[in-house]
């Protein structure tokens, strides 16, 4: 049976999520997405430039709500009240779509999210009937509160927004996959295809990332590295690993050999 | 009458919100629209009349990560 990834009321074909910010342009933007083989592609919501030209290209026609499954985020939001108004702005943009990326960011130079607001602003949309993807710290009991106040996927960082650094925290997210029953997705701090691979390998769900495919030198070639590298994550979990041994264990017989 | 709209201020004469959308070449576009703290779902923007010290927020989407 193809694999297949339950977050909510939505089935996923892709474990790789991708974000469509810091592209060059639209066009590298759609090409991206598409070599990365995503069914789920986040987007911010901004405020209208009111004096722009009205044939200027909408993220929207690139990245049709047709063919993707979009997850408007709430970054940029510092409290609960303005991530919980912008889920209800998308909502209405996306004609009723409920699937949103709460995040809740500090002011801080680490990006690094203001939980307190997080949680918060999760018990708001849960009970405004949205369906919550929840960016978070990797603290475990914040994780799990998380998916007791209704979360469909609890989303930790595996190191600083853009950060690149790859996946600083693999026993906190270990202690999280153990402890939840949603789908735990690392999102943040991917820098290359075997930061991906190490989180599948923990046995997180998926992974969403932006900055490490959007600021390679060549995307699109890097979005196809990172939709190999998590399904090769992936398989390399549900295989089971060898045991590690602190000796050498000869692969060949060690009986037979000519004298 | 003077209006807030995304974050400016603005003198506009009486009018509905889809007349003010039409005026500014978004209606019809991918837009959503907050009024006061409310959204107005697009079914009602030809029904809302905007009034003296409304605060609009009028958003799209872009890319983000």
């Amino acid at each position: 049976m193809a694999d297949r990834i339950q977050v909510g009321s939505y089935t996923l074909k892709s474990r790789l999520l991708v974000g469509t910010g810091k592209y060059r342009d639209l066009d590298e933007t759609g090409h991206a997405i598409e070599a990365s083989g995503a069914d789920v592609v986040t987007m911010a919501v901004r405020r209208t430039n009111l004096g722009q030209n009205p044939n200027e290209p909408n993220l929207l026609d690139v990245i049709s709500p047709d063919r993707y499954t979009l997850l408007p985020n709430t970054a940029g939001c510092h409290t609960a009240d303005d991530a919980v108004r912008t889920c209800r702005l998308a909502r209405e943009l996306l004609d009723g779509h409920n699937l949103v990326k709460l995040e809740v960011i500090s002011k801080s130079r680490t990006l690094y999210p203001d939980v307190v607001e997080t949680l918060s602003a999760a018990r708001t949309l849960v009970e405004d009937n949205f369906e919550v993807m929840v960016y978070t710290s990797d603290d475990p009991l914040i994780a799990l509160e998380l998916e007791v106040i209704g979360c469909v996927a609890v989303m930790p960082l595996g190191a600083p927004i853009g950060s690149g650094l790859g996946l600083q925290n693999s026993y906190n997210i270990r202690e999280i996959l153990e402890n939840l029953k949603v789908p735990v997705i690392v999102d943040a701090g991917v820098g290359t295809a075997s930061d991906a691979t190490v989180a599948m390998e923990l046995g997180c769900e998926g992974v969403l990332m932006n900055t490490a495919i959007a600021e390679a030198k060549d995307p699109v070639k890097m979005a196809q590295a990172m939709r190999l590298a998590i399904e090769s994550g992936r398989l390399a979990y549900e295989a089971g690993r060898m045991p590690r041994k602190r000796y050498a264990d000869a692969s060949s017989p060690e009986t037979g050999l000519i004298e | 009458m003077q209006i807030l709209v995304n974050g400016e201020f603005e003198q506009i004469e009486p009018q509905s919100l889809e007349s003010y959308l039409t005026d500014k070449s978004l209606l019809g576009r991918r837009i959503a629209v907050e009024r006061n703290g409310d959204i107005v779902p697009r079914s009602q923007f030809t029904n809302v009349v905007i009034e003296d010290g409304d605060v609009l927020e009028i958003v799209h989407a872009i890319g983000g990560g």
